[in-house]
């Protein structure tokens, strides 16, 4: 029992505790618009894009999350703006802006070698190199983005379900989708040093898709989702300390079981008769 | 009756080639318009227009009585299906101005499902929209439109891919809402089941080909024009029944406009 609980000793990884799971409940709420918006790549290609933002913040010596948060969000409206024209669409957007934002930061890391080792957190996530100012900040993006989901609930859930719709009834879309970007970049750029850039890409989508997987209900697949990604993280990074593994994998990798376990639970439950389902 | 919408010359164009050109219309307050045309005629588009999607690049449009409210109902054919939400959750999504709290007031319950009743869908309140039959789909955006308080309501292909029944409790549907005063804008491709019962018809094809009563448009010389390909028009029941050539269908000219012959060739 005892070892069970000596991690829980540590100030250090009680902050990566938190954070992970903050982390984690932040990402499962935006992943929610970003799966049911069909736009799951936007994760992968905005963290990459983000650490353009970042090199380029570390070799001019602005703060890190002014620099890769504007960058992001510039990143963000260009992608929206490219995916309108007809002829491109989102995942091409999503490709062409961020693979060049990413090479841009690998051409100044191969200029300016005395960065590497700053960017080694970012890609791979540090959680137990966290700072207390690290730990405030995604609190503060997480605080940010429920304040955004709660008050535009209604125009985040239309411009989500049927943008044209929403826009001919009066929802200033454009407006709504230039707030979920910034604040999708400030989650991206908070939790990077926690999870890394090659895994928050999957800690956007994966409790969105479980929690997709065991409801038919919007509002219950936003609980779910910020409940799956905040366990996941809590989990994952409790499980870290005794599997002795990086804790951004254990992370992703207890998402990846939810998600083995939703599947084949929805899969099962679909295979059974109703009547079985009735009464079990 | 006053004017809600006026189209004055307006021209949209996507790319280089205008989708409309010169387009007069007026939508009177409480009119019912369907629009009829071939595919690529910019039926679609002067929906958009009306909703300010689209801007013309040319022309104006004109709302002589003020700003309007506009109710949207959708191709059914556009909607992601799989999207997590309930018949209660789709329709209360119209309810955007009225408060930022996420959860609806027990007044905008009341009020969808005041709706959701006349409706007939009182009793899917609680289902996926995915569950729910073709006409029960097309009613629940109707009834997202209604929940707005639209002064006019925009329906884009309403019957499309749906069976004779659904088209049926429709079009019953539509002339109900336009008997209690509400302005109906539509688009069809169906001439026959839908076009030719409603009051006010404008053939397009990039341009206003003919407007007028089923009566006045259907007829074998705007059709050509309108969709380019001869139709035979026939009478039946004092309604226009458009017959289009097809294989093995030949269009004789002194058989055009015909007064209620047994029913031969396929219905457009």
């Amino acid at each position: 029992m005892d070892a069970l609980l000596e991690p829980f000793g540590l100030g250090l990884f009680r902050h990566g505790l938190a954070v992970a799971a903050l982390a984690g409940a932040l990402c499962g709420l935006l992943g929610v618009y970003v799966v049911l918006r069909g736009m799951s790549y936007i994760g992968h290609g905005m963290s990459h894009a983000i650490f353009g933002g970042a090199v380029v913040s570390y070799v001019t010596k602005v703060n890190f999350y002014a620099g890769a948060g504007a960058w992001g969000f510039l990143s963000a409206l260009m992608i929206n703006r490219v995916a309108r024209r007809r002829t491109i669409g989102a995942d091409a957007a999503i490709g062409v802006v961020t693979t060049a934002s990413f090479a841009a930061g690998l051409a100044l890391i191969s200029r300016f070698r005395s960065y590497t080792r700053n960017f080694e957190a970012a890609l791979f996530g540090n959680v137990l190199g966290v700072t207390p100012a690290d730990v405030a900040v995604v609190a503060a993006v997480a605080g940010f983005a429920a304040a955004v989901v709660f008050f535009f609930y209604r125009p985040l859930l239309f411009t989500t379900f049927d943008p044209e719709v929403a826009e001919a009834s009066g929802v200033p879309t454009a407006r709504i989708d230039a707030l979920f970007s910034l604040t999708l970049a400030a989650a991206i750029v908070a939790t990077m040093n926690v999870l890394g850039v090659t895994l928050v890409a999957a800690a956007l989508v994966v409790p969105a898709v479980v929690a997709r997987m065991l409801t038919d209900s919007f509002s219950r697949m936003l609980g779910l989702s910020v409940l799956i990604g905040g366990l996941s993280g809590f989990v994952g990074m409790y499980l870290s300390w005794f599997l002795n593994i990086s804790s951004g994998a254990s992370i992703v990798l207890v998402e990846a079981a939810l998600f083995v376990a939703a599947y084949l639970v929805t899969g099962a439950r679909r295979r059974l008769p109703s009547r079985a389902i009735d009464l079990g | 009756m006053g004017e809600l919408i006026r189209f004055e010359r307006v021209t949209c164009r996507y790319g280089a080639e205008p989708v409309l050109s010169e387009v007069d219309l007026s939508v009177p307050a409480g009119g019912f318009l369907g629009v009829v045309g071939p595919s690529g005629s910019g039926k679609t588009t002067l929906l958009r227009a009306v909703t300010g999607a689209i801007r013309p690049v040319a022309g104006r449009i004109v709302r002589p009585s003020g700003p309007v409210t506009i109710g949207y109902v959708p191709q059914v054919e556009t909607v992601n299906w799989f999207f997590p939400v309930t018949v209660r959750q789709a329709v209360l999504m119209a309810r955007i101005d009225s408060r930022r709290l996420p959860w609806a007031s027990r007044a905008e319950i009341r009020e969808a499902c005041g709706v959701l009743e006349r409706l007939g869908l009182g009793s899917l309140a609680g289902r996926h929209i995915r569950e729910l039959s073709g006409g029960q789909q097309q009613r629940v955006f109707v009834a997202r439109a209604l929940l707005g308080r639209p002064q006019l309501l925009l329906l884009d292909e309403p019957t499309s891919g749906v069976d004779v029944r659904t088209r049926h409790e429709v079009i019953h549907l539509l002339h109900e809402l336009h008997h209690e005063g509400l302005a109906i804008l539509l688009t069809t491709h169906d001439l026959n089941g839908i076009a030719a019962h409603l009051p006010q018809l404008v053939c397009l094809n990039r341009e206003v080909v003919a407007t007028g009563s089923p009566r006045e448009v259907l007829t074998p010389e705007v059709l050509e024009r309108t969709y380019g390909a001869p139709m035979e028009v026939l009478t039946h029941g004092g309604m226009p029944v458009v017959v289009e050539a097809g294989p093995g269908v030949r269009l004789s000219p002194e058989r055009r406009h015909h007064e209620h012959p047994e029913g031969h060739g396929r219905p457009a």
